[in-house]
């Protein structure tokens, strides 16, 4: 017999939309290890997170409050769940891929003698033994590899889009307020937050990024044009970039697309300049339609687009914008 | 503080830019091979940036540590070359399979026998198997308070003050030394080094020692948790590419803006 537990993430006065899918893995895993499948959220008043996580049949759900959970403070926030874990005791741990469970879980996992595995795309049971299997996209996604440990807690975070998000069962999960010693002292010390705007690419119905071939970063100016041909007509448009453009400091990682950047699936997906290094095809590969532009006929980009422009952007981009405006 | 000190650990890795056609799967023997030359793992060389940046405003020493089965110090040497002042080749045939956790006992070892530091830099994760997790569990094992994903860092009065890239913006962290930081892509690039300057590298006696499981005193059979039951090929990623074609540039573009018209 072997518990599932997940941490259910909150955005604002609700959950994180990978949440839903962590709930459908856990129902489904538990359900496999003849277990109970348990959720938990923290924070500094998480009653309303709470109460959702509960309407979507999970056996039980923990609540654990304090006001020091209110920000994301890694020691606090592994301290905490270092408790959890050794009181509840479950098999298996899980969280959504995201900054929070990278944070977490690697160092979660050594105070509890275990090992966690990021990343994955599925997991499953092995009738064998119980244990689960792990697969996880290795070398970009040019190999899956199925992963097993034997040490608990199983420790796994779930790559977004995974599974099917959970619905609501029309019942409501029992509720358990779960008291801990919270961390009040840390070694490390937030000084300063600064917000800054943050676009969400994969909410863009179009996505137009530019890549190491864009030479110049006034040049962008020409994709925000052409994004702006979108936004006109009421299609949610955004410029994305890869990694180099990163680097370069031309774009903030919000605007990257890839592996370490946003996974994205848009209806029109338009490269522009990139050359397609895995690692930023495996963040785009599932867009509707795929067009690229570049001068270089053999790069990968072309072998993952739907059509193919070999062309300098800079040439092209100017007729384009004026083509479309009068087509749109 | 006398002479700050400074660890980077960085992997050899096949070069995550090559094209997939240069990747093959073997199931059978579990093996991915990669045909391609191998590099630092482009985060660590952010890593390593940051640490020569470092050195640059206050000095000091910089260690290069790489653990693997097979290391090559012609693509290690590129570390020298940059600005650090020491490698340290970690190298046993058994450690092929090494997992994260594996890794970074090997690296606990290891700085324990260098001994003193005040600051551990690694690359936010590796291009190759991208789990992310090797320098958190190190900062663990090692008990030192630790940050990630840093794009900025500055050392102040027996601190390190990191700006970390966070999904709302960025956070300005403070740490006490000895710590470990994690380090993000936003850092840069390393510095360009010139193929002649790495040339003339391999022909000098560069500061390189080289350690064997045997000589950090290692079980290498309990240094990893992690069974590779089965690896396997990969969906297929690619699409029938049509080319746009046209007499001009016009009617390029007229055909490539009905093309997105006829997608949105």
């Amino acid at each position: 017999m072997g518990d599932v537990l997940i941490l259910a993430e909150l955005k604002g006065s609700g959950l994180e939309k990978p949440t839903f899918e962590l709930i459908t893995l856990a129902k489904q895993l538990a359900k496999e290890l003849n277990g109970k499948a348990l959720g938990i959220v923290l924070g500094k008043d998480p009653t309303e997170p709470a109460q959702e996580l509960r309407r979507f049949g999970l056996d039980l759900v923990f609540k654990v409050q304090d006001p020091a959970l209110e920000s994301f403070i890694p020691e606090i926030w592994i301290n905490a769940l270092e408790q959890v874990l050794k009181e509840l005791k479950p098999q298996v741990f899980l969280m959504a891929h995201s900054p929070m469970a990278r944070d977490l879980l690697p160092r979660l996992a050594v105070r509890l003698n275990s090992i966690s595995t990021m990343d994955c795309v599925e997991l499953k049971v092995d009738p064998k033994d119980n244990r689960l299997l792990r697969k996880k996209p290795i070398y970009g996604g040019n190999a899956m590899a199925v992963l097993k440990c034997n040490t608990n807690p199983e420790i796994v975070s779930l790559r977004k889009n995974s599974y099917p998000m959970a619905q609501e069962n029309g019942q409501l999960s029992e509720l358990k307020d779960l008291s801990l010693n919270i961390l009040k002292t840390t070694l490390t010390q937030v000084l300063e937050t600064k917000k800054r705007e943050v676009v969400e690419l994969d909410k863009a119905e179009v996505i137009i990024s530019g890549g190491r071939g864009v030479a110049e970063r006034e040049d962008f100016a020409q994709l925000e044009q052409l994004a702006s041909l979108f936004e006109k007509k009421g299609i949610k448009a955004l410029v994305g970039c890869s990694r180099p453009i990163v680097d370069k400091g031309w774009m903030s990682s919000d605007r990257q697309v890839g592996l370490t950047g946003t996974m994205v699936a848009p209806s029109l997906y338009i490269a522009i300049g990139i050359s397609g290094a895995i690692q930023h095809l495996v963040g785009m590969v599932r867009s509707k339609k795929i067009i690229a532009i570049n001068t270089d006929t053999g790069c990968n980009m072309f072998k993952v687009a739907d059509y193919g422009l070999s062309e300098d952007y800079k040439e092209i981009l100017p007729l384009l914008i004026k083509k479309l405006e009068e087509m749109l | 503080m006398k002479e700050l000190k400074i660890i980077v650990c960085a992997k050899q890795i096949p070069d995550p830019e090559a094209p997939f056609s240069a990747v093959t799967v073997d199931t059978q023997k579990k093996i991915v091979s990669v045909d391609a030359p191998d590099v630092i793992n482009p985060y660590d060389e952010n890593a390593l940036e940051a640490a020569i940046r470092l050195k640059e405003t206050m000095g000091g020493f910089i260690t290069v540590i790489s653990v693997g089965a097979s290391l090559s110090d012609t693509v290690l040497r590129k570390a020298i070359a940059a600005g650090a002042d020491e490698l340290i080749l970690v190298e046993d045939p058994s450690f092929q399979d090494l997992d994260s956790t594996g890794t970074a006992y090997v690296l606990k070892k290891t700085i324990e026998k260098i001994g003193s530091f005040h600051l551990i830099l690694t690359g936010r994760q590796a291009g190759d198997w991208d789990s992310g997790q090797v320098g958190l569990i190190l900062a663990e094992l090692l008990g030192l308070p630790c940050t990630s994903m840093a794009a900025n860092l500055e050392i102040k009065n027996g601190h390190i003050l990191v700006e970390r890239v966070v999904p709302v913006g960025t956070e300005l962290v403070k740490v006490p030394l000895p710590a470990l930081v994690t380090v993000s892509n936003e850092v840069g690039e390393l510095r360009y080094v010139s193929r002649s300057k790495i040339l003339a590298m391999l022909k000098k006696r560069i500061p390189m020692k080289k350690l064997s499981a045997k000589d950090l005193g290692l079980e290498t059979d309990k240094v990893s948790k992690l069974e590779l039951v089965e690896l396997q090929p990969p969906p297929d990623m690619r699409r029938q590419c049509a080319f746009i074609d046209g007499a001009n540039l016009e009617e390029k573009a007229q055909k490539l803006a009905q093309i997105i018209k006829d997608s949105i």
